[in-house]
């Protein structure tokens, strides 16, 4: 649209997608750039489907059009494909490998696609898959798999690992500095593969 | 000067800090709660800060403190400006010494509310001025003015943002924060503060006598503005600006509405250059019905000829096609997408281990056969669970249940309410049903917070804004003083017990109140209240279903078996379901 580099997060409520639109927005006033952002808040985070967009170099609105996203961040398989015509055509998907069924499809007996024929539609895309909660846990806290997800990312955006490292360690509790730096790092390593 | 990346809500806050803010008070409602969580949460603080039980209470207790010459700011959502829209419609007519701003946050596309009005037709209505920004650097800017606009014109300014500036985020340049300094000082003088009729004419008068300098002043101070680029013309207004601005082809005229009222003549001079003219709005047709008033031969394309809607939220999308259908410009640069279809749909639903679903279980079971009044809150949820018939605004629980009952519905009626709502504007509904002899049965829903809009404190809370112990409200006296004679507190998570009190109070005549008493799951954790998790043994599981009926996110249904997930908190309720006794406490065989 105006050279804005589109970035859509998406996920389930409570899973820290604010958190990680606000590292992403920290890291652009790092390097002295605009950004806007609009977010869910409110009703959603009961458990419901949240979604955060963020706008590198945005100058005006805050909401990202369908279709135009260039970078889709999800922390769902069933979220990333929700939101998956968010993304332009040649834009980037990195997804974690988890799903969360709604629980209307156990109350109400409503079909849900599997795992496996998510990850085949997803797989139309440019996508790097990555199992966010193995590598969080590995670098020290589940609870990291929203920072893995940035660092898988990172080589997509066009943000330096420094700001984003910068920022990560600005914004994250001060006790788990460390363990969200390792995350992002180990995130960032898998990234590079995919 | 400091750019930081902040929300709407908290760029407004900043700012109300930066304007030396001295009296703060509201009451929470999505999307404006935000601002008063930032401002009751500063370390050092020079101001005076509530949560009002409602929003007139908020409003007037606010305005009185403008009286007195401080710096007053008041926050609500659009429709908490209904319940104070008594105090707001004469302050205009006593108006202020001290800067006063109403901000009333509204909600298009009503993405947490049950309407979608707009407070700009208060505005009108009250004739008092109306900022409506664009942007997140807008809100920021413009509500620090604001407190000086009320000083010049002796009026409250009304602060109109939307959910997409509340609840979007950009980078901010901020200003320096200035303690509030002025002290309180009431001057008498009936003349302006005694609203009688002799009075009241003459106040009117001067209300009205100030408009046309209020109009100029919105103009000269540049919130009103546009440039001539062309003979096409459009006119936008709040963040629907923010959207043609970034699409808006070379060659179109461009006019942005920042504050009301419109000065007509200033309008008047740059529509009649125009040969066409567009206006972008969001809800109601504000700005376009001044247009029409003075473009005379120009044609106007707006709401009102069909080119507009006149629900919903604006998005880059659309007010491009808008611009397609009035012939601006000539291509639509987003090509319609199509999402994925038939995805289970994930909407916010209670969370695991919430008192509401106990409680909204035990109801089903007594009043198999009931209507279900209900409220705004978390519990409103209920309604994915059958258990929410109706739902209007705050308060109307135990009103539409009287209402229901006289009728002579011949049905049980069995409303639910939350502590908050029960305190915002139940009391009157229930003194009422008392009075009247109505037939219903009350189930105040206490988790003694205000959940939904983000755990604010209430009077039931036992503690203010700013974190003080304060004695709590008994609801149970409140219910005793209204006239009650069976009023019973549970335990919801005691199925069996909350199951006899209901079935006790189903077999009485008149008003009954249970009051259903347990934490808000969230706050329990935050107050490191630890519950062993449940878990099912899938010997002892015979797929019958009834657990995932209950409703609970922590159940999943997998081969004909349940299975309890790591959100469990250890209510227990599904253990007490359990036909099979196949559900057990972790850890404990």
């Amino acid at each position: 649209m105006t050279g804005s580099f589109d970035i859509l997060i998406v996920g389930i409520g409570g899973q820290g997608t604010i958190l990680a639109s606000n590292i992403l927005g920290k890291a652009c006033l790092l390097e002295g750039r605009h950004v806007k952002g609009a977010e869910t808040h409110g009703m959603a985070q009961r458990g419901g489907s949240v979604e955060s967009h963020i706008r590198i170099d945005g100058q005006f609105g805050p909401l990202i059009v369908p279709g135009w996203a260039d970078l889709l961040i999800s922390f769902d398989l069933l979220e990333a494909l929700r939101y998956s015509h968010y993304l332009k055509r040649g834009g980037k998907m990195v997804v974690n490998k988890h799903l969360v069924l709604p629980t209307s499809v156990f109350t109400q007996k409503i079909a849900a696609p599997t795992e496996d024929e998510i990850i085949a539609k997803l797989k139309s895309y440019d996508l790097c898959l990555l199992d966010a909660d193995a590598i969080a846990a590995e670098a020290g806290s589940v609870l990291a798999q929203n920072v893995v997800m940035l660092g898988a990312a990172a080589g997509s955006m066009p943000l330096s690992p420094d700001s984003l490292v910068a920022a990560v360690r600005s914004l994250v509790p001060p006790k788990t500095i460390e363990v969200n730096t390792k995350a992002f790092e180990m995130g960032r390593a898998f990234g590079t593969q995919c | 000067m400091e750019r930081q990346y902040l929300l709407g809500n908290e760029a407004i806050a900043h700012a109300a800090l930066e304007a030396g803010v001295d009296f703060v008070s509201g009451y929470p409602g999505t999307p404006s709660s935000e601002v008063i969580d930032v401002l009751r949460a500063q370390s050092e603080r020079s101001y005076y800060v509530e949560w009002s039980v409602n929003e007139k209470v908020a409003l007037e207790n606010a305005l009185a403190a403008a009286w007195c010459g401080v710096r007053a700011l008041c926050t609500m959502k659009h429709v908490g400006l209904n319940v104070a829209s008594d105090p707001l419609m004469t302050s205009a007519y006593t108006g202020v010494t001290g800067g006063f701003v109403i901000m009333s946050a509204d909600d298009p596309f009503a993405h947490s509310s049950q309407n979608e009005q707009d407070t700009r037709c208060y505005a009108h209505f009250a004739r008092l001025p109306c900022l409506d920004p664009a942007s997140v650097q807008e809100a920021h800017d413009w509500l620090r003015d604001a407190f000086r606009l009320s000083e010049e014109f002796g009026l409250p300014v009304i602060f109109r943002p939307t959910t997409r500036i509340c609840h979007s985020k950009g980078d901010v340049e901020l200003g320096a924060v200035v303690p509030g300094q002025r002290k309180g000082e009431f001057h008498k003088d009936p003349r302006q503060y005694v609203v009688i009729p002799a009075h009241t004419r003459i106040l009117h008068k001067k209300l009205n006598e100030k408009q046309p300098h209020i109009k100029k002043r919105l103009v000269e101070l540049g919130y009103n503005r546009y440039e001539i680029r062309g003979k096409t013309a459009v006119i936008a207004s709040g963040i629907g600006a923010s959207y043609v601005e970034e699409i808006l082809p070379a060659g179109i005229s461009f006019m942005k509405i920042g504050a009301y009222p419109v000065d007509e003549d200033w309008l008047g001079d740059f529509v009649k250059k125009h040969e066409k003219v567009l206006v972008i709005e969001e809800l109601a047709p504000e700005v376009e019905e001044k247009v029409r008033q003075v473009a005379g031969i120009v044609p106007v394309f707006g709401k009102k000829n069909g080119y507009a809607p006149y629900e919903g939220e604006l998005s880059p999308p659309l007010v491009a096609a808008i611009m397609v259908r009035a012939g601006i410009p000539s291509e639509n640069p987003f090509p319609a997408v199509v999402p994925e279809q038939n995805l289970p749909v994930r909407p916010p639903i209670l969370c695991a281990g919430c008192l509401h679903r106990a409680s909204f279980y035990a109801i089903k079971k007594i009043f198999k056969d009931a209507i279900y009044p209900s409220d705004i809150g978390c519990y409103t949820l209920g309604l994915q669970l059958g258990v929410v018939d109706t739902t209007i605004c705050m308060g109307a629980s135990i009103t539409v249940a009287s209402g229901i009952a006289h009728s002579g519905e011949p049905r049980d009626v069995v409303c639910t309410i939350g502590d908050a709502t029960f305190l915002h504007t139940g009391i009157q509904g229930l003194m009422n049903a008392v009075y009247n002899g109505a037939n219903i049965t009350v189930v105040i829903l206490d988790n003694r917070i205000t959940a939904m809009t983000g755990h604010q404190p209430n009077p039931d809370t036992g503690m203010t804004a700013w974190g003080i112990e304060t004695v709590p409200v008994s609801l149970d006296a409140i219910c005793r003083a209204c006239g009650v004679t069976f009023v019973e507190t549970v335990d919801p998570f005691d199925i069996a017990g909350t199951v006899n009190i209901l079935s006790e109070a189903k077999k009485r005549h008149g008003v009954k109140v249970v009051i259903a008493k347990q934490m808000c799951v969230i706050m329990a954790r935050r107050a490191g209240v630890k519950r062993k998790r449940y878990m099912v043994d899938t010997e002892q599981c015979t797929g019958c279903g009834t657990c995932v009926r209950f409703g609970c996110p922590a159940i999943e249904f997998i081969e004909e078996k349940a299975r309890i997930t790591d959100l469990c908190s250890g209510c227990s309720v599904c253990a007490q379901l359990c036909p099979a006794g196949a559900i057990g406490r972790e850890g404990s065989k």
